[in-house]
């Protein structure tokens, strides 16, 4: 949980930095819809992302890989426009795709191959010369932790190192955006954390800005400045995840004793919003009412308050809240 | 940078252009295909025939040797029936190697599900078809026309400019027969194992498109009284059209012209199953 005023303290959280220039635009829809025969997966979409670390959220079905793969031409809009770093997704998606590295969420390989050279193709696919995609095929190797391995085949690779050599085949040819589809799926914790810190490193890196997919709050939370929640195929909420946090100082956590129905209805009388589980208390405060306030009603019904501390909303609250919108 | 060196740098320098993509593949699949030791025996055996045609070209134009071994000197003819038994012989050798190697061209990529990371880069579906099937293309001309114009060129040489302006037309009909061999052939290879997925699978269905496809023709034709079924023989149909291209007497049940379209039908359907199932995710309606 992250403190509103105990800001980065939370384990994993980023050092703060100053606020840097605004980024342009990485992803714009305008009215983006995709159908898949009469099912419409995608129902118009309209956001500009325009965060160096972007996080896709939402339950199974939600349409985030579909919008992953209509962003990268995989499916074709049956509506609106896409455009990612400006070219449209419809009539310039080469361009898109030169400046793109992608890493699915499927096992995609080629087993016989060894990884040095699985990544070495896929530097030279994406134009780089077969002596630099050699050198650049040891690094991205070397940098994400699979040097020993790299000439060994990959049908003989473990999970979590399928993870990895997917990982570096997206980054090799120094793509400026990197699109990852659930990254940590299917790893054990170490693995996990692992592949969170490379992100991490990527992301501060400040080479590439990165979209990632996932139904994973805690990846997204770790990871990412934005986040668009998706629902049904549609928007149920984007927003920056540090505008978000510090738009909600206002929301409460009690710890009481001996609280019952009159203290949470006085409290509601001054325009708070409650939600009471057992003796813990969450409220947002109105606008106007101050923590004395608080402290006044419960002395006048003989409530005692053991703890009281502002909490920001997690990436959790959010998300459900967008789901329940 | 070198390789010791964690940090991610992004790349610079300049970029190879984009219609030299398609031949990273084909250097990566030509490779694979050499890796076994079979495939490299049958490609050496797919040279003998056109070496024994070399000798008897040579033996052709020595007379004196010929009278040596007490052998008359017109015993060998160099004309369009000789590059015709090439071409055939050829032909099997063609089919063979494709049944080892088509299907191993696209069915790993389909099974580990390589097609996302081939197409979220600069490359499109049809680069990467050209680049599978120029695998075959090449490995199949090494062993067809390229063997056949060398030894009609030898055999132009050795007889004189006047038998070779005569004979030009076999020249022609070496190339054509066997661009539109090699043409099915790849097709039906790399589409079969895109709908399979199962190289070994792959591999029997094409055997069993050309063993069993011949004997549904005949139970067609007996049972429905026709000539309609040498349709769905496409040796049938090759071997017609070869006949045609190189002159050579034959009779056949169906015309020239509607085996040549056939096989063209043969050759869109199979590259409309191929581009069907050549993409970076089913669509599921």
């Amino acid at each position: 949980m992250i403190t509103a005023t105990q800001p980065g303290a939370a384990d994993g959280e980023r050092t703060q930095t100053p606020p840097a220039a605004p980024l342009a635009p990485l992803v714009e829809m305008q009215g983006l819809s995709v159908q898949f025969g009469k099912r419409e997966v995608l129902r118009g979409l309209t956001a500009s992302l325009r965060g160096r670390s972007i996080g896709l959220l939402g339950p199974n079905g939600a349409g985030k890989s579909t919008l992953i793969n209509t962003l990268l031409g995989f499916y074709k809009s049956s509506a609106g426009t896409a455009r990612v770093f400006g070219y449209d997704v419809g009539t310039e998606i080469r361009k898109i795709r030169g400046l793109v590295g992608y890493m699915p969420e499927n096992d995609a390989f080629i087993s016989k191959m060894s990884a040095v050279s699985f990544v070495q193709m896929m530097g030279e696919l994406s134009g780089l010369p077969k002596d630099m995609a050699l050198e650049r095929a040891h690094e991205a190797l070397f940098y994400v932790g699979l040097a020993e391995a790299r000439y060994r085949q990959l049908g003989t690779y473990s999970l979590g190192m399928k993870q990895l050599a997917k990982l570096a085949q997206a980054i090799v040819h120094g793509p400026k955006l990197l699109i990852l589809d659930e990254p940590t799926n299917g790893l054990d914790p170490s693995a996990r954390q692992r592949m969170i810190r490379m992100i991490k490193d990527i992301r501060d890196g400040k080479e590439m800005r990165i979209v990632l997919c996932s139904h994973l709050l805690r990846d997204v939370e770790d990871t990412c400045d934005e986040v668009l929640i998706l629902k049904q195929g549609r928007i149920a909420h984007y927003s920056n995840l540090d505008e978000e946090r510090r738009a909600n100082k206002r929301f409460l956590e009690l710890e009481t004793y001996g609280a019952n129905g009159d203290f949470t209805e006085a409290i509601e009388k001054l325009g708070c919003e409650c939600a009471v589980i057992a003796n813990r208390m969450k409220m947002i405060l109105a606008d106007g009412i101050e923590t004395r306030d608080i402290f006044r009603i419960a002395a006048e019904q003989k409530v005692r308050i053991r703890r009281m501390n502002f909490r920001r909303d997690t990436l959790e609250d959010i998300f459900l809240k967008a789901m329940e919108s | 940078m070198a390789v010791y060196r964690r940090n991610y740098k992004a790349y610079t320098g300049a970029l190879t252009a984009a219609w030299s993509r398609c031949f990273v593949l084909f250097r990566y699949s030509r490779r694979n295909l050499f890796r076994s030791k079979f495939m490299t025996a049958l490609f050496v055996v797919c040279f003998f025939y056109p070496l024994m045609c070399l000798i008897m070209i040579y033996l052709a134009h020595s007379a004196s040797f010929l009278r040596e071994m007490g052998l008359p000197t017109e015993i060998l003819s160099i004309d369009n029936k000789f590059f015709f038994h090439l071409i055939s012989v050829q032909g099997v050798f063609a089919f063979l190697l494709t049944a080892l190697t088509g299907p191993g061209l696209i069915s790993p990529d389909l099974a580990n599900g390589a097609l996302p990371l081939f197409f979220c880069r600069p490359f499109s579906r049809a680069e990467y078809v050209l680049g599978k099937s120029a695998v075959l293309a090449i490995l199949l001309s090494e062993i067809t026309w390229v063997p056949g114009l060398i030894l009609f060129v030898i055999q132009a040489s050795l007889a004189g400019p006047s038998w070779a302006w005569t004979n030009l037309w076999i020249a022609g009909s070496i190339l054509v027969s066997s661009l539109i061999w090699i043409a099915i052939l790849s097709l039906l290879a790399m589409a079969l194992s895109a709908w399979v997925k199962w190289r070994i699978v792959a591999g029997a269905l094409l055997l069993a498109v050309m063993f069993f496809g011949a004997g549904f023709a005949q139970a067609i034709n007996a049972v429905m009284r026709t000539d309609s079924g040498h349709f769905f023989d496409l040796a049938y149909l090759m071997g017609t059209v070869w006949n045609a291209l190189f002159q050579v007497d034959s009779d056949h049940a169906i015309p020239v012209a509607e085996a040549w379209i056939a096989l063209l039908v043969y050759c869109a359907i199979c590259l409309g199953l191929l581009m069907r199932k050549v993409r970076a995710y089913e669509v599921i309606k």
